[in-house]
């Protein structure tokens, strides 16, 4: 019996960051010293990887086809050889000279683009911030573009088919349940999975897949709207926040201590009582 | 080592030890403690693709070889022995099918055991029958379409666990050893049950029960091979099984002494690390020398049996002698250079030297394998003569 076979395109949008918390700047120039930092997957960008992996598993009798998308310089190739070592099938990298110093405006812009270009994508998942910019607009921005719904911080895909979805996200104080329509772009965090190992097979496909490259004539982009030319901010400064430390020892017996550390706190108002 | 690997290679060694630090080693004093089977650290192995590497890629494994099997066998046993002994079992299980499974046998089952959603397990021991595998009880009757198997297995490694289990039982009992034949049992068969789960002194985390088939009706089409080719196939599995139990005793090993290195270079007494103290110092370079030797041996009987050399017996006991008795002192003396911290639970390496007994025993013991050694010794010569 003929069987009408359903494609589902599930973009993950993800970004190369440094991997390490102690970011350093160099005052003269105010950019990022990046000499021997490593490279990494955003952490958050590899929850939604490994939930668009998921969803392709859930829906296996369907034919569902996983994109890593990347916008960056040519190494960034690397984070998108890692994503089909976990399962993504195929990945894009975006990646022009005039790309380069673009805000979450015109980064929206140059991926809403690839995403058009793909047609027909089901649905876009991004991881909900990235740890380098820590903005999380690039999602919302997007879905704006494509004229598709945006709901940010995703916490559980409880079903989905190709026309629509049903999912919890969190908040602050509560759980949300939403049902949408697709397409429809998702952000992520990282209570939605704990993402898996590479696999044996996934690394040999990832060390030998050939990574297509759309430069802005591909994405048929006009290079004002893409870039720093293409972006409404610029970075004035960036700088490292100075830690200002004031120790003091309090000596003394036990009961001093207390009563010392007490005095102090009730100084600056952080204790209460006599 | 690591310039000698291949791609592929490096890219096995690599995938377990993210497992072992992500995964095992922030749970591994849990699971020891409790006794659970990791059954959530398996099926991300099985994920990974790594029992994929015992299969051939016809039935959906990777086609690769024994060494393979050594290299993630000995990276996951670094990280905890319960998990590799869990990993390496389902191997000992899959082994007699690629040796004497037909191809409807190899289609039907090995995919499974290729992609980890099924594990195997190997029934051979009982309470009478050990080392003196002639002594089985066990018996399968032909009835029919069928056999019927009556008896207990003892001691299973992933008992209750396993989907696919190989059993070795008597067909002709009159004939002794040459009466024995190996039968593929699935899991949920009618009269197939599982008795209690052993408490342990190490690799507590595996599962280890009784196998009790009263009455259970198996289809003759579960027979692998023939009738009376059970001990052959038994004594062919173990010639491939046995250096991976050397892996297990190198990885434990290198676990314990990778801790016991750290651990000097830390603990200050008379006011200066322990590392500078000489007597430590010689502990450490014999701990080193002995493990490096160990798996240089374990590596080169691996790869000979991956060059279809038939006399492999020898060989194979050997790196299971010398790495489990190596990785016993090593992990003995990792706990003394920690002292009375290595002696507490906090910390690893007391599991580890627990853990690392059970390659002594399990697979044949070694006053087995030095049986073994010194009877082919005297068949065949010396080794390098022949």
């Amino acid at each position: 019996m003929y069987r009408q076979v359903i494609q589902i395109k599930i973009a993950v949008c993800m970004k190369q960051v440094p991997g390490t918390m102690e970011i350093k700047i160099d005052p003269e120039t105010n950019t990022l010293i990046r000499e021997g930092i490593e490279n990494i997957i955003n952490p958050f960008d590899s929850y939604a990887i490994e939930e668009a992996v998921r969803i392709k598993e859930r829906l296996a009798d369907e034919e569902v086809e996983v994109i890593a998308i990347t916008m960056g310089p040519p190494q960034s190739a690397d984070i998108l050889r890692e994503s089909i070592s976990v399962g993504a099938d195929s990945a894009i990298l975006l990646s022009d000279r005039a790309f380069a110093g673009a805000d979450t405006w015109a980064t929206s812009t140059t991926i809403a683009k690839a995403i058009n270009k793909l047609e027909d994508c089901r649905l876009i998942i991004l991881g909900k911030q990235t740890v380098d910019g820590d903005t999380g607009q690039v999602g919302p921005e997007l879905a704006q573009r494509l004229n598709i719904p945006f709901i940010g911080y995703v916490s559980s895909i409880l079903e989905i088919n190709r026309s629509k979805m049903k999912i919890k996200r969190l908040m602050e104080d509560r759980y949300e349940t939403f049902e949408i329509n697709l397409p429809a772009a998702i952000s992520v965090v990282k209570d939605i999975n704990i993402p898996r190992v590479p696999s044996l097979r996934g690394k040999m496909k990832a060390k030998t897949i050939e990574i297509p490259v759309w430069d802005a004539k591909k994405l048929e982009a006009d290079e004002n709207e893409v870039g720093l030319a293409g972006s409404y901010t610029r970075v004035v400064k960036i700088f490292t926040p100075q830690i200002k430390h004031d120790t003091r020892m309090i000596e003394g017996t036990a009961d001093e201590q207390v009563e010392e550390l007490h005095k102090i706190l009730k100084e600056l108002n952080l204790v209460s009582g006599s | 080592m690591r310039y000698l690997l291949t791609e592929e290679q490096k890219m096995i060694v690599d995938i377990c030890r993210q497992i072992v630090s992500e995964r095992i080693v922030p749970v591994r004093a849990e699971l020891d403690e409790s006794g659970t089977f990791p059954r959530e650290i398996i099926d991300e192995v099985g994920k990974s693709d790594l029992f994929r590497i015992f299969i051939p890629e016809e039935y959906e494994g990777m086609g690769t070889g024994i060494f393979e099997v050594c290299l993630a066998t000995e990276e996951l046993s670094r990280g905890d022995l319960s998990v590799a002994t869990s990993y390496a079992a389902s191997g000992l299980g899959i082994i007699p099918i690629l040796i004497a499974g037909s191809e409807e046998q190899k289609k039907k089952f090995l995919p499974g055991l290729a992609s980890g959603s099924k594990l195997a397990a190997f029934g051979l021991t009982e309470s009478e029958a050990g080392s003196d595998a002639g002594s089985i009880r066990t018996t399968a009757k032909k009835d029919g379409d069928h056999y019927i198997l009556n008896g207990t297995k003892q001691w299973i490694t992933n008992g209750g666990e396993a989907d696919i289990y190989t059993i070795f039982t008597m067909t002709d009992p009159r004939k002794g050893i040459r009466g024995a034949s190996a039968i593929i049992v699935e899991k949920g068969t009618p009269g197939f049950e599982f008795g209690k789960k052993e408490n342990k002194l190490g690799i507590r985390a595996s599962a280890t029960r009784e196998l009790i088939f009263t009455d259970c009706k198996v289809p003759k089409e579960n027979l692998l091979g023939s009738e009376g080719m059970g001990f052959i196939i038994a004594m062919k599995t173990f010639d491939q099984s046995r250096p991976a139990v050397g892996a297990q005793a190198v990885g434990v090993a290198q676990g314990a002494l990778e801790e016991a290195l750290n651990y000097s270079k830390i603990r200050k007494q008379f006011g200066t690390p322990i590392a500078s103290f000489q007597a430590i110092q010689h502990m450490l370079a014999d701990m080193e020398t002995n493990l490096e030797a160990a798996r240089a041996l374990v590596y080169h009987a691996a790869k000979v049996i991956d060059s279809g050399e038939k006399n492999v017996t020898r060989l194979a006991s050997m790196a299971k002698l010398f790495a489990s008795d190596m990785a016993m002192k090593v992990t003995i003396d990792a706990v003394q250079i920690l002292g009375g911290y290595g002696f507490m639970k906090e910390y690893p390496v007391e599991k580890m030297m627990r853990d690392a007994k059970i390659t002594q025993i399990y697979e044949g013991t070694n006053q087995i394998m030095r049986n073994i050694i010194a009877l082919d010794m005297i068949k065949r010569g010396v080794l390098q003569e022949t």
